[in-house]
């Protein structure tokens, strides 16, 4: 017995030692995504649209690099969608898998500190989908796909100002949430500074309630023309019900949080009519964008979300950045500053959520566009703001 | 005004589900002296069950109406529920309770089973979390200012029945004094010759039986279910129960609104962030003052 559990130890290591060893030829990449917890819909966008860009490239035989070809590996690692667990991914994957660069987390409630582990460990990272500004923020390293809630915040105040004729203004937002809590303040800011009127209920709640009667019940006295909710697809599937239960009939606004299908699954017809700003439109969509929403369509029966899109391009920018690097180094140290330089060497890029330019701090600057959820739940362009 | 009596009636449904499953907590705990940690996720267990017995009425092969379909739904949760309870007691607490384990060793057990069915849900209907389908058709009305539902009725009305309705058996009934004799002496009881296995099942299907009602009313209150709705709301109950006196039904009802109650205060007028600070502060000093809880006996020996 003694024997044999030797035997399987011995075996064991002698796998994770030659497992780097047989991996020369490969790119390896690293998705810190959650794949369980809140938000599992956004994970498994993200991975979608992932295995349909590898089987692309290794399909090809592989990324050129300097003449070379490479095949790609990707290492997908559940967050959990929770802010500790990002942390755990991110090292997991930098320092188990010496992968030379990670896409994601997904949401600025881990993308802010798995970015700062990144950072810190002096490997490339690109989030998709964070539009925190401290996400990137002083980090060199770090990179993002998605436009930032300082230009998301004055996008939905205009509208509603426009849309709704609205003067005042309520939000209900996830005090534990970076990227709720962040957005709810810049709106606030931006709504004032408009000089409408004033925002007359600034409400918070926590990630796991489930019942938001006493917070819906103050904003609803303080009567307000609509009510901003920056907040997970499954938390709006519950606060808007409640808040119509309470007696409310105005109109809802919300954000890029907001996409995904099980919005509808969730909240139904509840959710009709309303309005979020996001990063890009499925219905109507043309070029590039339809033939990657095809794709997907065909490959998994459903419409891609806009965090599938961000990944698609995230992955995107990074292969161009593995381009600019020029050569694959077998060090994955050097290989990380070589890539990072070749993402910081990007200045613009055409992608399928819109083409974006990049400023001094690695942030893309790209239109954002507003929806509509039409009658029959689905998600419909209104209109388009661009910076 | 409007503002106040509004916030109450928040606060009576939100309490009403502490109190449904602080009852489960209590019952188990009054017979067995056993802290079922599993109950929280007993109530979970509940939801989904409730979620696939009404799916199953509304498809294609039954095609129930909605309201027809809950009549039919709520016995058959409960049922279904209770199994589950009565399951747990079987092949967890009951092993060890024969062997004479100490009883410190079964509450880590419940822990353990808890987390069982937390986890083989997730890993059977995975993270995505499911919506639960309208059984009865919403009307909302305005009286004065102050909205309610009819879901919200419901909630409340049936929290205060089942406490009714477990007070008189565990008071009036030959099994609720069976089971507050095996509370009393568990070793001299099963000498009277009072089956003492059947008693404990039948307070498993009680509190199990009730938990899944809680679970079915809470899916049909916030329609959105996930593997760990149970275990936060389970925890809170627990401590509801225990700040009312646990072991004692009244203090389960009572301190499950007390919980309901503070929490609803605290948000409106404070941000929701201090809102389990409050909470538990004030939990605290009730304990402190009285550390049985507010209507619990003192016991010589407690977990």
């Amino acid at each position: 017995m003694k024997r044999l559990l030797t035997a399987l130890f011995i075996t064991c290591l002698a796998i994770m030692l030659a497992v780097p060893a047989m991996a020369a030829n490969t790119i390896k990449i690293g998705f810190n995504i959650p794949l369980t917890g809140d938000i599992p819909e956004v994970g498994e966008g993200s991975k979608n649209a992932a295995e349909m860009y590898l089987a692309d490239i290794n399909g090809a035989g592989g990324l050129d690099v300097g003449g070379k070809k490479y095949m790609l590996e990707f290492i997908y690692m559940d967050n959990e969608a929770k802010a500790e667990s990002a942390v755990n991914a991110a090292l997991k994957l930098i320092e188990q898998e010496e992968v030379v660069a990670i896409i994601g987390p997904n949401s600025s409630k881990q993308a802010v500190p798995a970015g700062g582990t990144c950072n810190d460990n002096r490997v490339p990272m690109i989030s998709p989908w964070s539009t925190n500004p401290d996400t990137t923020k002083d980090r060199p390293w770090v990179f993002r796909a998605a436009f930032l809630d300082p230009f998301q915040g004055p996008v939905v105040a205009d509208f509603a100002a426009k849309k709704f004729g609205a003067k005042t203004a309520a939000v209900l937002f996830d005090i534990s949430n970076d990227y709720s809590k962040g957005l709810a303040e810049i709106f606030k800011s931006s709504w004032e500074a408009k000089g409408l009127g004033p925002v007359v209920a600034f409400e918070s709640h926590g990630t796991k309630d489930q019942d938001f009667s006493a917070q819906l019940t103050s904003i609803i006295a303080a009567k307000p023309d609509f009510i901003f909710v920056p907040d997970n697809y499954n938390q709006v599937a519950l606060i808007i019900p409640q808040a119509r239960d309470l007696g409310y009939k105005g109109p809802f606004m919300g954000s890029d949080s907001w996409g995904t299908p099980d919005l509808i699954k969730l909240c139904g017809e509840q959710c009709f009519g309303q309005y979020f700003s996001t990063h890009y439109a499925a219905a109507g969509a043309k070029g590039a964008t339809k033939v990657f929403i095809d794709r997907y369509m065909e490959k998994y029966g459903s419409e891609p979300a806009d965090y599938a899109a961000l990944t698609w391009d995230s992955i995107g920018l990074l292969v161009e950045g593995i381009k600019n690097a020029g050569k694959v180094e077998s060090s994955p140290r050097k290989m990380r500053q070589a890539i990072r330089d070749g993402l910081a060497a990007i200045k613009s890029f055409d992608g399928i959520t819109g083409s974006s330019k990049f400023d001094a701090q690695g942030d893309p600057i790209k239109c954002a566009v507003v929806v509509n959820i039409s009658d029959t739940g689905k998600f419909v362009f209104e209109q388009s703001v661009c910076p | 005004m409007d503002f106040i009596i509004q916030n109450i009636l928040n606060a009576l449904q939100w309490g009403s589900f502490y109190a449904l499953i602080a009852l489960g907590y209590t019952l188990v705990y009054g017979v067995l002296r056993l802290i079922n940690f599993a109950h929280g996720d007993i109530f979970m267990v509940g939801a989904y069950i409730s979620f696939f017995v009404a799916g199953f009425l509304l498809g294609p092969i039954v095609g129930l109406s909605p309201a027809m379909t809950f009549v039919v739904t709520v016995p058959l949760t409960m049922f279904l529920t209770s199994l589950v309870g009565v399951t747990l007691e079987r092949i967890a607490y009951r092993p060890l309770r024969r062997k004479g384990a100490h009883r410190l060793y079964v509450v880590i057990t419940a822990l353990m089973c808890g987390l069982i069915l937390e986890y083989s849900n997730l890993a059977v209907l995975g993270a995505s979390r499911l919506k639960f389908p309208e059984l009865i058709e919403k009307q909302i009305w305005n009286i004065g200012g102050i909205t309610l539902t009819n879901l919200k009725v419901l909630v409340i009305v049936t929290a205060i029945l089942v406490f009714l309705f477990l007070q008189w058996v565990v008071i009036k009934t030959r099994v609720g004094m069976a089971m507050r004799a095996i509370s009393y002496d568990k070793f001299a009881i099963p000498l009277m010759g009072i089956p003492i296995d059947t008693i404990i099942v039948f307070t498993f299907v009680l509190g199990s039986g009730f938990a899944g009602l809680a679970g079915l009313l809470f899916a049909m209150s916030y329609p959105v279910l996930e593997p760990f709705m149970g275990m936060l709301i389970g925890w809170k109950a627990f401590i509801a129960a225990v700040v009312g006196g646990i072991g004692d039904i009244k203090g389960a009802f009572v301190g499950g609104f007390l919980l309901g109650f503070i929490e609803v205060g605290v948000v409106t007028v404070f941000p929701s962030t201090y809102r389990d600070l409050f909470a538990f502060t004030i939990l605290l000093i009730i304990l402190w003052m009285k550390p049985t809880g507010l209507f619990g006996m003192p016991q010589s020996t407690k977990i």
